[in-house]
């Protein structure tokens, strides 16, 4: 039976893509404060400049606080023109220093950079406070006012977006901001600090401090005079982020973890698209996203089918340079990354998960590791439990509702989640048993500027966007 | 306004233990402690004194309450606000005895205890009761043949710790909010000031509450408190109290499980006097600010900025309105002011006011305990304070 739909709404046009740049220059590469180039040492001495300035630029009457709330989202609409005019830089650097498919990079991580710039520009007028009929003879309202100095810590696998939707909601509110790039892939950050200050940004208000977390990040989420605190990272550094700032002076935390999010798959779901979004939503840049569909939970009648499908998917991947076209899957970030999930798949053999395809290194440069897919893996299996950030699918099986509802929320993580079914009532009920931040239907990896973002458990605190 | 009843200064204390799944437990150790009557220093009564074994009892309970089909997670939202109203009819058809009992065990007087508090504790429940069925998600008009919703799920086990300045009233802060949204909660109340907590337990459960929802627990902060803190099956925990503990909160809640945190902690909040206004009511508000509930507020105006034009005039005055202030017997209609909560408190605000002259400011009036008994502290004054001074930078809680 042919799916009746609609005959109005064609599928979306991609902008061309572009070949990647042949020569990209690195012009900047050192600590911006103030939007001047400064080279400090150690890094606590450069986080506190950064804050002195921070700080300065949020003082009572100054240019930002001053500013009106439209022109905030005036000067991030210019920065979205920017980021636009030099997208073929920033995607190529991005694919260079994060091992990113550029293809991904140019249309994924730069368009929806593009695009949250833009969102977050719109809302800069509208935080609305209130006024509230309280009991007695008073005038009550609310004020929402920027929090102040910022610490904002990103991580190496969506570096651009990351560092986007860190500062965007942030400066829309009327922040000043104190950004830590991660130290494997600072290159667009500092870049985009270029851009902030020709987009006319008053000099402060965005401040970028290049570093390691046990120094730069640390001083950051110890500071005395950060007022705010914001984590995107692995849960085991979001602890000692969220300790440091109760010891230090009560800062205001956010945090982004982790996640082995479950990805369930009714036997009435479309199979194809099941295969498909599970594919991606696992294989998605090497696997290295927190929203990683990393338990995938396929119901007993249609396990073997999916199985099959899903190798067959992975079987004919090209492995190689990200910045060429046709290949498929690029490196791993870096050496510690590419041990750590080696590691996790011996243990996946070790434990008596069936190997389907892939299970080690990949070539003999670079950290490349081929497209691995387990079968018959059971909850108990490390393979099953941790977050591996790597290309490495986990396929599960079940037999009823209630099991793998109870097997789906039996984690501490709790980001995100996804369940494939024709069924309505499965749709909702899924909707509102899994415990995770985001639930899918019939879909995976389904981002978008205007949706929030966080997770449940120890998968965070907070929501982004 | 209808005259408040006469109190009773004796009531009865019938629940003095552990309140988990809507039934009264002692302590798993068995141990107990005092609760005193801070007017006298005498003990009013033993009470259990739940420690780590009991908060991993009460977490048990709630966690069972908050199962995925339950009857409080099936339970309708209004019903859920219906049940909220019926706390406020009990609370307010036992009015009288709360504040008796409130007086008792905090020292504040009984007027107020009437008038003030249990008035708040019974509008904020009624207001939340309000709020259960209008917590609206919201539809979002994403990009991509997409059809998104947010739906407001509660966050589950909420880890409740409760100061002894108001015991009722932020026990109803902290239920309201919590209950509406269809959470379930585990409880630790000051162990200052146990008793009107616990007994408002029992018209939790008479007003039909299932059991596991709420689950009190009286004890120590760092036995029971810092059990719910670094709790690895609380969700949240929601803590009022001094800045120096919600530090170790945190600490324990990052150490933990990454639990959700609020922090509900000290003031030192400044209230200006310009010239311009009217001195009559800005002396009176100033008093009122500060001296309110014997200076036991985490929004005390405890300094005091007066343009310097009026200031001679406007410490006269509040010298004066601080000196015809009435100490005494809480349950005395007459009686302004009670004593302090405990023997700690009146030995710190002592040593405060000794630093106080110390270091040069100036005692206009007070200074010294009011009673032989009890944990009365005489109105106090300093002028010609310095803002580096001990008593300008250090939050008091004292009159």
């Amino acid at each position: 039976m042919k799916k009746q739909r609609s005959d109005s709404n064609p599928a979306p046009v991609m902008p061309a893509l572009p070949e990647p740049l042949k020569d990209l220059k690195i012009k900047y590469t050192k600590v911006i404060v103030d939007h001047v180039s400064v080279f400090l040492f150690p890094p606590q001495a450069d986080v506190d400049k950064a804050v002195e300035a921070a700080r300065k630029a949020f003082e009572l009457g100054s240019t930002w606080r001053t500013m009106d709330a439209s022109e905030r989202g005036r000067l991030l609409n210019k920065l979205a023109d920017l980021v636009e005019r030099d997208r073929l830089i920033l995607a190529t650097m991005e694919t260079i220093d994060g091992g990113k498919l550029f293809s991904t990079a140019y249309l994924m991580d730069l368009g929806a950079g593009i695009k949250t710039l833009r969102y977050c520009a719109g809302w800069a007028d509208k935080i609305h406070g209130r006024t509230v009929p309280m009991d007695g003879n008073f005038f009550t309202f609310t004020r929402h006012e920027p929090i102040g100095v910022c610490g904002q810590i990103i991580p190496w696998n969506f570096p651009l977006v990351m560092f986007i939707w860190k500062i965007a909601p942030a400066l829309c509110c009327g922040n000043t901001v104190v950004v830590k790039p991660a130290e494997q892939t600072p290159l667009s950050a500092l870049y985009m600090g270029s851009l902030i200050k020709e987009a006319g940004f008053p000099p402060g208000v965005v401040n970028i401090v290049p570093g390691f977390g046990p120094t730069a990040g640390a001083a950051i989420s110890h500071h005395m005079d950060i007022d705010k605190v914001a984590f995107t990272g692995s849960t085991e550094v979001g602890k000692l982020i969220k300790e440091a700032a109760g010891k230090s002076n009560l800062k205001r935390v956010t945090l982004e973890l982790g996640g082995k999010s479950p990805n369930i798959i009714f036997a009435d779901a479309d199979l194809d698209a099941a295969v498909e979004f599970a594919h991606i939503g696992l294989f998605y840049h090497q696997g290295q996203c927190c929203i990683a569909g990393s338990r995938i939970f396929v119901e007993e009648p249609i396990y073997d089918e999916f199985v099959r499908r899903s190798i067959e998917r992975v079987k004919k991947y090209t492995l190689g340079d990200p910045l060429k076209p046709g290949v498929q899957q690029g490196p791993q970030i870096d050496k510690e990354q590419y041990k750590k999930i080696l590691e996790l798949i011996e243990s996946g053999k070790k434990e008596g998960a069936k190997l389907e395809c892939g299970g080690g290194p990949w070539g003999d440069k670079g950290y490349f590791i081929q497209p691995t897919v387990f079968s018959n893996v059971t909850d108990d299996m490390r393979i099953a439990k941790e977050e591996i950030f790597g290309p490495v699918q986990q396929i599960m099986k079940f037999k009823t509702i209630d099991e793998v509802i109870k097997r789906a929320n039996n984690t501490t993580y709790g980001l995100a989640a996804a369940v494939f079914t024709k069924d309505i009532d499965k749709a909702l009920t899924f909707a509102a048993a899994l415990q995770a931040g985001t639930v899918w239907v019939n879909c995976y990896s389904a981002l978008s500027a205007q949706c929030p973002f966080g997770g449940f458990k120890m998968s965070g605190n907070g929501r982004e966007m | 306004a209808s005259p408040i009843p006469a109190p009773n200064p004796r009531p009865d204390i019938a629940y003095n233990k552990i309140f988990i799944n809507n039934e009264w437990h002692d302590a798993v150790s068995k141990k107990t402690f005092p609760s005193i009557n801070p007017a006298t220093g005498e003990v009013i009564c033993q009470v259990a004194e739940g420690a780590k074994a009991d908060v991993d009892k009460a977490v048990k309970a709630a966690k069972a309450a908050f199962q995925l089909g339950s009857p409080w997670r099936r339970m309708d939202a209004s019903q859920r606000g219906k049940l909220l109203n019926r706390l406020a009819d009990l609370i307010e058809r036992d009015r009288a005895y709360l504040a008796a009992l409130e007086t008792l065990d905090n020292g504040k007087p009984y007027a107020i205890s009437y008038l003030v508090d249990l008035d708040m504790v019974v509008k904020c429940l009624r207001y939340f009761a309000g709020w259960s069925d209008k917590f609206h998600g919201k539809t979002i008009p994403l990009d991509g043949d997409f059809f998104c919703y947010t739906r407001l799920e509660p966050v589950g086990v909420c880890g409740q710790i409760i100061p002894w300045n108001f015991p009722l009233l932020m026990q109803a802060w902290k239920l309201g909010p919590a209950l509406a949204t269809g959470n379930v909660v585990v409880m630790k109340v000051a162990e200052q000031t146990p008793l009107s907590a616990l007994y408002v337990a029992s018209l939790i459960k008479e007003a039909g509450f299932p059991p596991g929802v709420v689950n009190i627990i009286p004890g120590y902060g760092p036995t029971a408190g810092a059990a719910i803190a670094s709790h690895m099956d609380i969700d949240k925990v929601a803590f009022t109290g001094s800045t120096e503990v919600g530090h170790l909160i945190q600490k324990a809640a990052a150490e933990s499980n990454l639990k959700r945190v609020t922090l509900e902690l000290g003031g030192k909040s400044p209230n200006i006097i310009m010239s311009d206004a009217d001195m009559d009511w800005a002396v009176d508000q100033a008093h009122f600010a500060l001296f309110f509930n014997q200076g036991q507020c985490c929004c005390a105006g405890s300094r005091t900025y007066v343009q310097e034009d009026i200031y001679n005039e406007f410490v006269e005055r509040s010298v004066e309105k601080a000196k015809a202030r009435v100490v005494g017997n809480p349950f005395d209609f007459k009686t302004e002011q009670g004593p302090q909560v405990d023997e700690k408190q009146f030995k710190k605000i002592l040593g405060y006011i000794s630093t106080g002259q110390r270091e040069g400011a100036k005692l206009l009036c007070g200074g010294n305990p009011a009673a032989d008994r009890g944990y009365f502290i005489q109105p106090t004054v300093f002028g010609d304070v310095q803002d580096s001074m001990t008593i300008a930078r250090e939050e008091v809680s004292a009159p």
